[in-house]
């Protein structure tokens, strides 16, 4: 469970932005530069907020007025980049251990088999991040942020640098991720349709506010925020 | 016809000694200051970018004798080191590898500083959202990204030691066996009757060591490159 309520001055506009985010899909949808990857951020300790509090299955890690503000590497929040960000000098493999090496915690290949079976990546682990294309890097950096038993997985537009065809090709591999993850997910999206494939809730986001939440419906009802 | 004197020899081993001693001492804070400088605001920031940059631009007879009155047997610092550490550095080869660090330090820390500043900064955020703290992130992810600046850095550094004349000789002067670099050997047999051939034979030496020093910096920071991309 994730509730976030944060306030942040952006220059061309104040972020702010309060939700709750349970298990299933939430997907954070708005126009591009409504503030969602701010959001995310913010979330995952990579951007501090002027105000508010962040909390996540029970621990808080941001409270402006009690100076609390757990650093990044401590959140176990994962994230998937819209590009990526596969590590370029390190193998698939590599990628993909990355986060249970630096948390120091013990293999365990059931998980990793389930992940690699999960994502159809088997066959890329000794690969390099430069040698994948568009759909295989994305599906290895979905498989980086959930091998690092994350505790909320965020998912920032990761289907946006692809094209059409691999958009599908991806989305079958997310519905499993969606169904399979025990944790909850926040899938950061301006596509409706991706959002109706894979939401359960909506928060729907204009210019650093949240202007509605709701069911997938709400896509039906503010056609208005589809511009993007 | 191509026969070193032992009196070259030396000298040779010894330029490389320094050189090599120079450069290995220099890189953790080459490498440490070209991250402050890529990375970090600070006040007074500019003022530490001119200092470290000034040996490439002052004459090299004032680095030296700016290093002599600091570093001196009777000079504040030299003493202090002196009577606490048992380090002296005046007229000693460790006063040339003070002078070689120092005249090839903004070099080393120009190579560095650029390779840095060319890391995507996302990346190391990406490593901190999959638990890597500051040092761990900076280890696994900055270092070996930069590792081919940090390279050609090194030998850069390494090269410019290896030719450094005019501080050295100022600082530690110019005796055999302990201060005499290569370079500071061709100067003194420039200086008597018929020491052109002897010169010749060092400035072929001298010649020989530079190219191999950058083809192979030239190769290791290729080499370096493509691990890195996986080719």
């Amino acid at each position: 469970m994730l509730s976030v309520a944060v306030e942040k001055s952006l220059g061309e506009f104040t972020l702010d932005i309060a939700f709750d985010a349970g298990h299933g899909v939430t997907a954070l949808f708005g126009p591009s530069g409504s503030g969602k990857t701010s959001t995310i951020n913010m979330i995952a300790g990579l951007m501090r907020p002027d105000r508010g509090q962040i909390a996540l299955a029970g621990e808080t890690l941001f409270d402006a007025t009690a100076r609390i503000d757990e650093p990044a590497w401590r959140r176990r929040v994962g994230i998937v980049f819209q590009e990526g960000r596969l590590f370029p000098h390190l193998s698939v493999r590599h990628n993909l251990d990355y986060g249970r090496w630096m948390s120091r915690q013990a293999f365990d290949q059931s998980e990793w088999d389930h992940a690699i079976a999960l994502l159809d990546i088997g066959h890329l682990l000794d690969r390099r991040p430069g040698k994948l294309s568009g759909g295989e890097r994305q599906r290895v950096a979905v498989g980086r942020a959930l091998l690092m038993r994350p505790r909320l997985l965020a998912l920032d537009e990761p289907l946006a640098s692809l094209d059409a065809a691999r958009k599908a090709d991806i989305l079958p591999y997310l519905e499993r991720l969606r169904d399979d993850a025990r944790v909850p997910i926040i899938y950061v999206s301006h596509d409706a349709s991706e959002v109706r494939r894979l939401a359960t809730r909506v928060v729907m986001v204009e210019a650093g506010r949240v202007v509605a939440t709701g069911g997938v419906a709400l896509l039906d009802a503010r056609p208005t925020a589809v511009h993007a | 016809m191509f026969d070193l004197t032992p009196q070259d020899w030396t000298a040779i081993a010894l330029s490389l000694r320094i050189a090599l001693v120079a450069t290995a001492l220099a890189l953790p804070f080459g490498i440490a200051i070209a991250l402050l400088l890529a990375r970090k605001d600070f006040w007074g920031k500019p003022l530490v970018d001119a200092i470290i940059y000034l040996p490439l631009v002052l004459p090299p007879v004032v680095t030296g004798y700016l290093l002599l009155i600091t570093f001196g047997r009777r000079a504040p610092v030299g003493e202090f080191l002196a009577d606490h550490f048992g380090i002296v550095l005046a007229f000693r080869w460790t006063g040339a590898v003070l002078s070689c660090g120092v005249m090839s330090f903004p070099l080393m820390v120009r190579a560095i500083r650029l390779s840095i500043e060319a890391i995507d900064r996302r990346l190391e955020d990406a490593a901190a959202t999959l638990g890597a703290n500051r040092f761990w992130g900076f280890v696994t992810i900055t270092l070996p990204l930069a590792l081919p600046g940090i390279i050609a850095g090194a030998m850069l550094a390494f090269a410019r030691a290896l030719g450094e004349f005019g501080a050295t000789i100022t600082f530690v002067s110019n005796i055999p066996g302990e201060t005499q670099t290569i370079s500071a050997a061709i100067y003194t047999l420039t200086q008597i009757p018929d020491g052109d051939a002897a010169a010749l034979k060092l400035v072929i030496v001298a010649i020989a060591i530079s190219v191999a020093a950058l083809v192979a910096s030239e190769y290791l920071a290729r080499r370096a490159t493509a691990r890195l991309h996986g080719v």
